[in-house]
């Protein structure tokens, strides 16, 4: 059993996760998270992956995983078919981010999503003093060959929250250590670099 | 029942296993026609454990057989799928319990149009009732019954095989812990049926097929058979895997012979295969295993929803295709996979990166033998499995 600790996100968005339930990891890149929940949390975990790459490596180490992609994917699934539905790093990349979490509350009782805060005081920074398109740590591509075409603040993403009338269950924000910082949302919105949020349906 | 096989089945009946099932209870075809009694040769390997939970049901392809592994009793070959099962291999004897029997309708020891019609004096020919691969999947149940195996902690197969490791989830559930459906689909799709008929109208149309009735006549449809194995075999490869195989390289000779003999490598490669094949297969058996995998249609047996097949399954699933498999592309594969998720499923699926086109399953395909030994690595440990 693998027992090397997961990205401080990843554990994060573990840590959510009720013990012995059904979990579906959208995006599940190498399957770190999915293996957490299986060996750590006995959840009964699936993972949706878009790389075959990552997908396959995920089957030989006997995770249940398919190759799908979170835009036109998720809609296979009958509702309520997963206690959790996880996003993890990937809502940004995604073409239509509202119909993505849409379907992952249809699919999942709760969704839990995790996305890089375009509100960071270093992006900040960059574009307004640089006059560029921020690069940073959690940011790290080129405008022309980045995948992160839906980019949001953490502000922007609690709008859109309450405009799809879903019910924040919890919020945590996290500084460019990766450490957890409790601040009132506007300044959480200038020094967190990542949040991951606990939906769930009204 | 052994009186009056063939040379091939009595070589292949010496050396594997066979039961004599339905005297009692005769097996209902969908046809509608009770067949029985009825034999089924089967092979095994390894030993059924004290409490019967690692017997694995491999399932043979259109023209395989239940010779897995081993030196094959007709062809003297090595088994169609030694890659996989063996000493050290994805399906260790050691491990597992291994159970592989000649279809319905088959040509290698199990009943079929080869056999005596109950009246005694004749083979059936033509006249043995269309079998489909629910009936395969129905009489290796029966098998089952018969070793005394409960469930099974996994069903596989590829091609046709994959066809009955879906129907086998689908028709018996609760017997099946694991399936892995490889390179199939859940329905033969109109090219699939459309290469099969060309195939099977080779062989009616020799003058030695007779109606179905050449060994009455002691005649043999071997051009007609040998051409339907030639087409069929094209659709096994990729375009990419023949050019890169033969080219438009000669045969024998250094210029083109301006006549009609082999000259290229690829017709005197696809000649062998079908003269090669007419040793080991039956021409009318040939018919009745491609009419099985013409009329499957597992979303057909489910009001037309393929998802209702897997309706609150706790099989877990694992389902594999080739990239250049043109006969059962990935699509098709896919299919199956989103019925499952729209079930619920627990279900993986992979898409092997390969050339090799249909015939891929068979080979070495390291990716493949990985994907399959995380599968059931995983699921052994969720059932507990040494």
């Amino acid at each position: 059993m693998n027992t090397a600790p997961i990205r401080v996100d990843l554990q994060l968005i573990a840590d959510m996760v009720g013990p012995g339930g059904r979990a579906l990891d959208v995006g599940c890149g190498d399957g770190a998270l999915l293996a957490y929940l299986v060996n750590f949390k006995r959840v009964d975990a699936r993972g949706m992956e878009l790389s075959q790459a990552g997908v396959n490596a995920c089957v030989a180490n006997g995770l249940s995983v398919i190759q799908g992609d979170a835009d036109t994917d998720l809609r296979d699934y009958p509702d309520d078919a997963f206690d959790y539905v996880i996003l993890s790093q990937t809502l940004q990349a995604t073409r239509e981010p509202r119909e993505v979490l849409k379907q992952m509350l249809r699919v999942g009782k709760r969704a839990i999503v995790s996305f890089p805060n375009f509100a960071h005081w270093q992006v900040r920074l960059r574009l307004v003093f640089g006059g560029r398109m921020p690069e940073t740590p959690s940011l790290p591509f080129k405008w022309y060959d980045t995948p992160n075409i839906h980019l949001c603040s953490i502000d922007d993403f609690r709008a859109l929250c309450r405009d799809m009338g879903v019910r924040v269950e919890r919020a945590v924000v996290l500084n460019r250590n990766s450490r957890r910082i409790h601040m009132p949302p506007l300044l959480a919105n200038l020094f967190g670099e990542q949040a991951v949020f606990m939906l769930r349906r009204d | 029942m052994l009186e009056d096989v063939t040379e091939a089945e009595r070589k292949a009946l010496a050396q594997c296993r066979h039961a004599v099932l339905g005297s009692d209870r005769p097996l209902r075809l969908d046809c509608g026609v009770e067949l029985g009694p009825y034999r089924v040769a089967y092979q095994t390997y390894g030993t059924l454990n004290a409490d019967k939970s690692n017997a694995v049901l491999v399932c043979h392809a259109l023209t395989g057989d239940q010779f897995v592994a081993g030196k094959h009793p007709v062809t003297g070959r090595e088994g169609w799928w030694e890659s996989l099962v063996g000493p050290g291999k994805v399906l260790d004897p050691a491990r597992y319990y291994i159970v592989c029997s000649n279809v319905l309708g088959g040509c290698m020891g199990t009943t079929g149009p080869l056999a005596k019609d109950p009246a005694g004096n004749q083979p059936w020919n033509l006249r043995f009732p269309v079998v489909t691969v629910g009936d395969m999947v129905r009489a290796q149940a029966a098998l089952l019954d018969h070793l005394g195996i409960p469930d099974l902690f996994c069903v596989i197969g590829g091609s046709m095989g994959g066809m009955q490791v879906l129907q086998w989830a689908a028709s018996f559930p609760k017997r099946v812990f694991a399936a892995v459906p490889i390179a199939c689909a859940a329905r033969h799709s109109a090219q699939n049926i459309a290469f099969h008929e060309v195939g099977r109208q080779a062989i009616m149309a020799d003058p030695e097929w007779k109606g179905g009735d050449y060994r009455i006549y002691g005649t043999a449809p071997e051009r007609g058979l040998a051409v339907a194995r030639m087409t069929a075999h094209i659709t096994y490869l990729s375009e990419l895997a023949l050019q890169r195989k033969f080219g438009r390289n000669l045969q024998d000779r250094n210029a083109l012979g301006f006549g009609f003999d082999a000259d290229f490598q690829v017709e005197s490669y696809l000649r062998h295969q079908g003269s090669t094949f007419v040793d080991r297969f039956d021409a009318n058996s040939y018919l009745y295993i491609t009419r099985a995998m013409d009329y499957f249609d597992l979303a057909g047996q489910h009001g037309g929803v393929l998802a209702n097949a897997f309706k609150g399954t706790a099989t877990r699933f694992c389902s594999i295709s080739f990239t250049s498999d043109w006969l059962f592309p990935t699509r098709e594969n896919r299919a199956i996979v989103q019925a499952l998720n729209a079930a619920a499923a627990n279900v993986s699926f992979v898409e092997v990166e390969t050339d090799k086109g249909h015939d891929a399953f068979l080979l070495d395909e390291p990716e493949m033998f990985r994907t399959l030994s995380g599968f059931l690595q995983g699921a052994a440990s969720a059932r507990g499995l040494r």
